[in-house]
């Protein structure tokens, strides 16, 4: 059988890997980076005991150090002091509330009144679950430690005066 | 003046070893990467600054979306002594090859009446669109309670250890339908929750 010749001289066998060492990096730098970001976050939250038989749910707020915050529709919220109805709401969108945290903070803390300071975050009907997230995670930012999550008893007052600036 | 003589190197390296080095980082990183499963109620979860990894064992979660909810339980074992006592409580008897096919479902959302025509389909079909409808809430037929009742009745059984509850909801969803899952849960004494949420940088 007649061989093909393709010349006398052999070509050299060896290959520029430079490209493909770039190429290499590249996918190992992609996997790297997508595997760490896909793990996903949780935020630990607790919900108070809905058992009102048990004598240690009920918790003893201080009006001066209370601060409660509704959360309403379009990422707006109400926020007053103390008692319901006491003070009237003050109606901000939810990114301008971390300044009010920290404001009543600082006056509830000079006023010398014992016991924390306590948020009590209440989402009505009209915000949705992000809202809900956003304010937990800017309490815990704040690193504001007592804070209570009440979803169960919106008061009709505070219901209409949501209803009056158009939030709910 | 005499001139210092310098030897000229060759710039070209052997690259082969770089090459293999590479390939085998890669090699590695693919088959240690967990494959994302595909979801059959696509959500995009809301962004956190919190740092704390959700549980890969002895976890349920719970995925809120267009007003539906899905349920999944962490384990394949633990899956598979979920189904079992579903079947229990429903009177449905599923052979172990059904069982076995429940315990690589990932995250589901049918009701236990239509479970056994559900494991008959292939993975392709049971993502289309109006195959999951979603797990019943209803107070009259709380489907939902005892998802999460006899998943954790399984993870105590099977790895002794409580299980924990995350729920999964989309950013959109309204409050009302997260609450009315939240108050399932509460009625159970489940008063911890997680709530998955993506990373984001904290702001200083």
């Amino acid at each position: 059988m007649a061989e093909l010749n393709t010349g006398g001289k052999k070509a050299t066998p060896r290959v520029d890997m430079t490209p493909m060492v770039d190429l290499m990096f590249l996918l190992v730098t992609f996997f790297i980076l997508t595997t760490s970001i896909s793990t996903p976050q949780a935020m630990d939250i607790v919900k108070p005991d809905k058992d009102d038989n048990n004598k240690d749910n009920r918790l003893e707020l201080k009006a001066s150090k209370t601060m409660t915050i509704l959360l309403g529709k379009n990422d707006k919220v109400a926020w007053y002091m103390g008692e319901a109805g006491a003070t009237a709401p003050t109606y901000e969108n939810l990114s301008q509330v971390e300044k009010s945290i920290i404001e009543n903070r600082k006056v509830a803390d000079a006023s010398g009144v014992k016991g924390e300071f306590v948020v009590l975050v209440k989402p009505t009907s009209g915000s949705n679950f992000k809202n809900f997230v956003d304010i937990m995670d800017e309490l815990e930012i704040l690193k504001v430690k007592v804070r209570q999550i009440d979803d169960d008893n919106i008061l009709d007052s505070e219901k209409e005066s949501m209803k009056s600036q158009g939030i709910l | 003046m005499p001139r210092i003589k310098v030897k000229r190197t060759s710039t070209v390296t052997d690259m082969t070893a770089m090459c293999d080095v590479a390939a085998l980082l890669l090699t590695f990183f693919i088959l240690t990467a967990t494959a994302k499963q595909p979801e059959p109620l696509a959500v995009s979860t809301p962004s956190s600054t919190y740092e704390f990894k959700v549980p890969v064992e002895n976890n349920a979660i719970l995925t809120i979306g267009q007003g539906k909810v899905f349920f999944e339980v962490a384990g394949q074992k633990v899956k598979a002594r979920t189904l079992e006592l579903i079947g229990q409580q429903y009177n449905i008897s599923f052979t172990p090859e059904e069982v076995k096919k429940f315990s690589l479902v990932a995250s589901f959302g049918v009701p236990v009446s239509g479970l056994k025509s559900f494991l008959a389909l292939d993975g392709g079909e049971r993502m289309k669109p109006g195959v999951q409808t979603g797990i019943p809430t209803d107070s009259t037929d709380n489907q939902l309670n005892s998802w999460v009742l006899q998943a954790r009745t399984a993870t105590a059984e099977v790895n002794s250890q409580p299980m924990r509850v995350s729920i999964k909801g989309d950013s959109k969803e309204e409050y009302p339908v997260v609450k009315k899952i939240i108050d399932v849960l509460q009625k159970q004494k489940v008063n911890k929750f997680l709530l998955v949420t993506n990373a984001e940088a904290r702001r200083k």
